[in-house]
């Protein structure tokens, strides 16, 4: 083992990097800690997948299992309600490619407005879904609370208490992503705050680029909840 | 008998001045601190409460076994118990035990980093370990739970009305906990490496913690999403595992095995790394066939994830599956094997002392291959129609988990505790210690394979009186092995005051953290070392050592 | 001596890479992509295709979630270790799924 010369390591980065106050003290450089946080964000979506991917196992056995089921129930959801909070994520999710990069080219406005825009089209998305539940709990939809099969009398008894499975995927799914939304949008309040404050754009980024992740990956998921769930068979509604 | 140990002068010898122990002062300082291995130490401290705690529902069970009536506990009590002892142990103490304590303190200093990567979330990651532990422990205080450590639908969703949705949040919360210990070293052991320290340079330690990590990171969310729908099942009477609404209970079990499986693996990984690094240091050799034992744990790691079905054989799978899962656990044995003949390899030729660790980590092999060998038979398919749910079962697993990990564990207490503490641990004492740990639980679960090869089913009370004489024999050795667990306890607390000073390297170690003074300054490295020799380099240690005489005469 | 220290060949850090900033105009391009696919998978929805109706519409998600990843989340600007984390993810899940179907598929052979 070489034994470093006192002071010899600091010297040649201080040469090469202005210290921010950010930059914590056990990272050798601030390259190190940008690309520390960031693969820690993606471990952390890893761990994501696989949270939603046990969801998605379920979605795909019992699908297999009781399609004419879930081919009715999902005909009880509305496609347009559906394809609109489709479009209001898939805005919301480009308004926060966009705050990054606002945060990456140091325009604090913009980014306070992206982040704002951002977290307008997240709640947007929340109220739809609201509505959409709403109208679940009014049909009678929700298994467990209050559930009954009178809309599909014609599957008979047997297939139509299997659609049972089909709302509860439902909600556990929408549930899960929604949650994950309100996380989300709680944060996005805090980043705003300190966005204000001009903290994300004077080179330091990270927590804006990596909640971008988080961000986008929760779009990814309704990317797939959205055909799984409502788009089965419209072809024979 | 020759030995290693070599201690500075005690009457001039003294712990050093600045160290991460004293370097700051009260309460709030250990509760709010950053440092790694300030936590690793408030880790230890817990998980060691709760072991005894996991310990004592063992005891009762143990106690109640004792006689074939069921007299001592009613029967639902009894299953209260064995639940909380599973729970208790697989989640507060196993998962946690070697990669929170030893891990936390050493990956950094043995890659040669100041602290772990994200040293809030490693404190965040204590806190939701206490977090479950707190909600484990109300959960007992209400009046427990009774479905076994498994939470096996629809056992726990509709038949009991125990305290299942407080239990299953306690799992749920702990999982988040060991999700981000995972991560940290992930990520602290891609991007954190001294300049020079090349991924074949990393101690094996490093290497199993980061294979552990891996599981922990892709199959504890699968156990989580698992609970939550047992949770929603239970409150709000969603249908995903509900036979009745359409749901298939055996979903459960899949999703529940898909971790808990690889769970295992999580547990003994970082072992083995103990007993890696032990076995070079006392037989003053490199380990025999680094790469092979390296790649061995990653080999565990990636096999882990193919053969979860193995749990399931009389539960309803196919029989064709179960065909392909059994021939699949054989490949596990494969990378299991490569360690052991390697450490064994490794002992060939070389300079063997018996001091503490080296009697644990003997303890290990010899009690993890009895356990990793009748794992084959339970993977074989038709052996395990026979053996499962006996005490076969509970006896190769505690072979695993107790002979085995608890073992390393114990190894890796007594190595490093020098390290820690800066102070050592009487010697005699310990290496007593280690006997009886040994000789208590060959008593306790030796014959547990019989009785389980006899017929005797796990998880009741009572059973026939045929079955007395092993279960006393188990009983008795129970006592001895609680005996094994105590006196590390006292004797290490002792050593804390009065223990003789360590120095930096009184295992004469070649590791990065025994270049250091023991107990090591808060930010590890005065400078970041660079690393121009491979693990395991004794020539290196001992030139070097040359050199300082040199120097100082 | 000194130059040790700087690790030129960067055997240490091997995955560094450098950063790369995305603009507006490429966020624009893939926004609209987004929402062409959108109205695909809703459109291919109502056409009747049999069993390729899911497969076509998992594709076209796959297809999304892709450009996602690799613009609005930079992959396709980041180190290999991140590509591979990624993989690593999507192996896993796999895995779950082929594994886990064995199971329920050979448990009613031809009935699946």
């Amino acid at each position: 083992m070489v034994v470093t010369q006192p002071g010899e390591l600091q010297e040649e980065h201080e040469h090469e990097h202005v210290h921010l106050p950010q930059h914590r003290h056990h990272f050798e450089t601030e390259e190190q800690q940008r690309e520390a946080a960031s693969f820690g964000m993606w471990l952390f979506l890893l761990t994501e997948i696989m949270f939603f991917g046990g969801l998605f196992m379920a979605y795909l056995l019992y699908r297999n299992w009781y399609n004419p089921a879930f081919v009715a129930a999902s005909h009880t959801l509305s496609i347009k309600l559906g394809a609109l909070n489709t479009a209001i994520l898939i805005t919301s999710g480009f308004c926060m490619a966009m705050a990054v990069w606002a945060a990456e080219t140091r325009k604090r406005k913009a980014l306070v407005n992206f982040l704002g825009l951002t977290n307008f089209f997240g709640i947007a998305f929340l109220v739809v879904k609201y509505f959409e539940y709403a109208e679940k709990w009014h049909d009678s939809h929700i298994p467990g609370l209050k559930f009954s099969i009178a809309d599909f009398g014609k599957l008979g008894v047997d297939m139509a208490q299997k659609t049972q499975v089909y709302y509860s995927l439902y909600f556990a799914m929408t549930g899960m992503h929604a949650l994950h939304m309100i996380i989300g949008i709680v944060l996005i309040f805090w980043y705003m705050v300190r966005a204000n404050r001009g903290e994300f754009t004077e080179g330091y980024v990270a927590p804006i680029e990596n909640f971008g992740l988080y961000w986008h990956f929760v779009d990814i998921v309704w990317i797939f909840l959205f055909p799984l769930l409502y788009l089965i068979d419209l072809g024979a509604k | 008998m020759s030995t290693i140990v070599s201690l500075p002068d005690q009457s001039t010898a003294a712990l050093p001045k600045r160290n991460y122990l004293n370097a700051e002062h009260g309460l709030l300082s250990w509760l709010l601190t950053g440092d790694h291995k300030r936590i690793a130490m408030l880790y230890l401290i817990s998980i060691t409460g709760f072991f005894f705690l996991g310990g004592a529902f063992a005891g009762l069970v143990r106690l109640e076994l004792l006689t074939p009536a069921g007299d001592l506990l009613a029967a639902d009590t009894y299953n209260k118990m064995f639940t909380m002892h599973g729970i208790v142990m697989i989640f507060l103490f196993l998962v946690p035990s070697v990669p929170a304590t030893l891990g936390n303190f050493l990956i950094p200093i043995m890659i040669g980093a100041r602290d772990l990567a994200f040293p809030k979330i490693n404190l965040l990651s204590w806190y939701l370990y206490l977090i479950g532990g707190t909600f484990t422990l109300t959960a007992l205080v209400l009046g427990g739970v009774d479905t076994g450590w498994t939470f096996t639908t629809p056992l726990s969703t509709h038949y009991l009305n125990t305290h299942v949705i407080t239990t299953g949040l306690a799992i749920f919360v702990a999982g988040f906990s060991s999700i981000f210990t995972g991560l940290n070293f992930i990520v602290t052991i891609h991007r954190m490496r001294a300049p020079g320290m090349t991924w074949f340079r990393m101690p094996l330690f490093v290497w199993s913690n980061y294979a552990a990590s891996i599981l922990m990171v892709l199959g504890t969310p699968v156990l989580a999403i698992a609970i939550v729908l047992v949770v929603l099942e239970r409150t709000i009477g969603l249908g995903v595992f509900d036979p009745a609404k359409g749901g298939d209970p055996l979903l459960f079990q899949h999703l529940f095995w898909f971790y808990s499986h690889p769970a295992v693996y999580i547990m003994i990984l970082p072992g083995m790394g103990v007993i890696s690094e032990v076995m070079a240091n006392f037989s003053r050799k490199r380990v025999f066939g680094y790469t092979a034992v390296a790649f061995s744990s990653v080999a565990i790691a990636v096999f882990g994830f193919f053969v979860w079905a193995h749990h399931m054989f009389i539960m309803g799978v196919s029989n064709y599956s179960a065909l392909v899962f059994s021939l699949l656990t054989m490949l596990v044995a494969v990378p299991s094997a490569i360690k052991i003949f390697n450490w064994s390899a490794t002992l060939y030729k070389g300079s063997i002392t018996f001091e503490t660790p080296m009697l644990y980590a003997f303890g290990f092999i010899g009690l993890f291959t009895i356990g990793g060998l009748t794992g084959v038979f339970l993977g074989s398919l038709g052996m395990d129609i026979h053996l499962t749910e006996t005490y076969f079962i509970v006896a190769h697993f505690h072979f695993v988990m107790v002979g085995g990990m608890l073992m390393a564990f114990l190894a890796g207490i007594h190595f490093w505790w020098p390290k820690m503490t800066g102070r050592m641990y009487p010697e005699s004492l310990s290496k007593l210690a280690a006997v009886t740990t040994f000789i208590g639980f060959i008593l306790t679960f030796f014959p547990q394979f019989i009785l389980g090869y006899l017929g005797m089913p796990r998880r009741y009370h009572a059973y026939p009186a045929d079955y007395q004489v092993l279960n006393v024999l188990s009983t008795a050795g129970a006592t001895v092995l609680g005996v094994g667990y105590l006196l590390p306890i006292l004797y290490l607390a002792w050593s804390l005051k009065y223990g003789e000073i360590a120095g930096p390297n009184p295992w004469q170690a070649t590791g990065l953290e025994w270049q250091l003074q023991s107990p090591p300054l808060t930010e590890n490295f005065t400078e970041i070392p660079y690393v121009d020799y491979e693990a395991y380099d004794f020539e290196w240690l001992a030139h070097k050592q040359k050199q300082e005489v040199t120097t100082v005469g | 001596m000194s130059d040790l220290h700087h690790d030129p060949a960067n055997i240490t850090n091997p995955e560094h890479h450098d950063h790369h900033i995305v603009g507006p105009s490429t966020y624009l391009v893939i926004y609209g992509t987004l929402l062409v696919l959108t109205a695909i998978t809703v459109a291919a929805a109502f056409v009747e295709m049999g069993a390729l109706n899911p497969i076509v519409a998992v594709l076209i998600a796959v297809i999304k979630a892709t450009v996602v990843i690799l613009w609005f989340m930079h992959m396709k600007y980041q180190s290999k270790l991140l590509k591979l984390t990624i993989g690593a993810g999507v192996f896993t899940f796999l895995v779950l799924i082929a594994m886990t179907l064995s199971d329920y598929m050979s448990r009613a052979w031809g009935l699946w």
